[in-house]
């Protein structure tokens, strides 16, 4: 029975609003609320899913991060995984990975773990990049299906239905394979206290890049982090002869 | 009737627990006072039927409070990752 890898990240909730460092040089996250990735916890449903269809045999909730990463971990094994992998890095190093070297860590232990179906969320809610999956299947060399609205097995493989730009795209892959998660695949489970209480007796395994064999050396530098520019106020016209006049005035037509 | 009061515990425990991400000002707060005010209320009922009944009447309003959380992240999701171009650059 397939064994799934799931990567989960801790992000600042999503219903916190974010606030621009005074030093310009990241965002405030001291004190702040944190939880998990909101499309992180859609994949994780997706697994427990497939685990309770007995289509999936077992779960490895990983994530990469500093020492509170843990949290999000146990929140994975509450919703239903069977054991966790913290790959830690320093807060320092933390700040400057991208997904290319995580990419590299989960392709490693989705090897080392023999996990035949790779499960994400497809772009995490502080960076958003929408990489990390797609460079995990480049480095495995295998299938990728992305945005994914509905996944199902079938004898040959899966069958995935994808969310693209005016409507659905219906693949279908071989195992193993990479897949991350979109809005509409499920909805996820609230972890429940007992099941948190159960979730600490779950394993939890720890490791560094350097036990991967990944190298997490800095590729990029941050220059500055600003707030987006404040919204110019609109304005309202009497009629359509007016709205012309503004736009030839204001050099767009 | 022990049983019934370990499950009256439990479920006081989980809507305390659900309580702390209740929304708005001092939602939690609130949230967690009118939870004790309840229970309270029906501390001194004794008759097992009345206690399943109030018992299911909880257990609902903790799928109702899920619900709720589930519900405002999909719609807060659904806002900021849609192709839609009138999406606020400075909402919430």
């Amino acid at each position: 029975m397939a064994r799934v890898l799931v990567g989960v990240k801790r992000v600042i909730d999503y219903a916190v609003k974010v606030r621009v460092k005074p030093e310009k040089n990241g965002v405030v996250t001291q004190g702040v609320k944190h939880s998990m990735n909101p499309f992180d916890e859609i994949a994780v449903e997706e697994a427990v899913k497939l685990k309770e269809k007995k289509l999936a045999g077992e779960i490895i909730a990983v994530s990469v991060g500093p020492a509170q990463s843990q949290e999000v971990i146990r929140t994975a094994l509450a919703m239903g995984a069977d054991r966790g992998v913290h790959v830690e890095v320093s807060a320092a190093e933390y700040d400057l990975l991208q997904p290319v070297h995580v990419s590299k860590i989960l392709a490693k232990l989705a090897l080392d773990e023999k996990a035949d179906l790779v499960i994400l969320g497809k772009q995490a809610i502080d960076d958003d990049a929408n990489q990390t999956a797609q460079m995990t299947a480049a480095v495995l060399d295998w299938p990728q299906g992305t945005f994914c609205n509905k996944v199902e097995k079938t004898d040959a493989g899966l069958t995935i239905v994808r969310e693209i730009d005016g409507g659905l795209e219906t693949i279908k892959t071989k195992i193993p394979a990479v897949l991350s998660a979109d809005l509409r695949l499920n909805t996820p489970r609230y972890a429940t206290l007992p099941n948190i209480m159960k979730a600490k007796k779950k394993p939890l395994k720890k490791v560094t890049p350097k036990d991967l064999g990944v190298d997490t050396s800095p590729r990029i530098e941050i220059i500055s982090v600003e707030d987006p520019p404040v919204r110019q106020a609109g304005a309202a016209v009497a009629d359509v002869d007016a709205l012309v006049a503004k736009l030839k005035a204001g050099g767009h037509i | 009737m022990s049983g019934l009061r370990s499950k009256v515990i439990t479920l006081y425990k989980h809507l305390q627990y659900l309580g702390r991400d209740y929304p708005g000002l001092n939602g939690p707060q609130k949230f967690r006072k009118q939870i004790h005010d309840a229970f309270i209320k029906n501390k001194d009922e004794r008759d097992p039927k009345k206690i399943v009944a109030l018992l299911a009447q909880g257990r609902y309003l903790a799928k109702e409070v899920e619900a709720l959380y589930s519900l405002k992240k999909y719609r807060s999701v659904k806002q900021r990752y849609s192709c839609n171009e009138m999406q606020s650059g400075n909402a919430n």
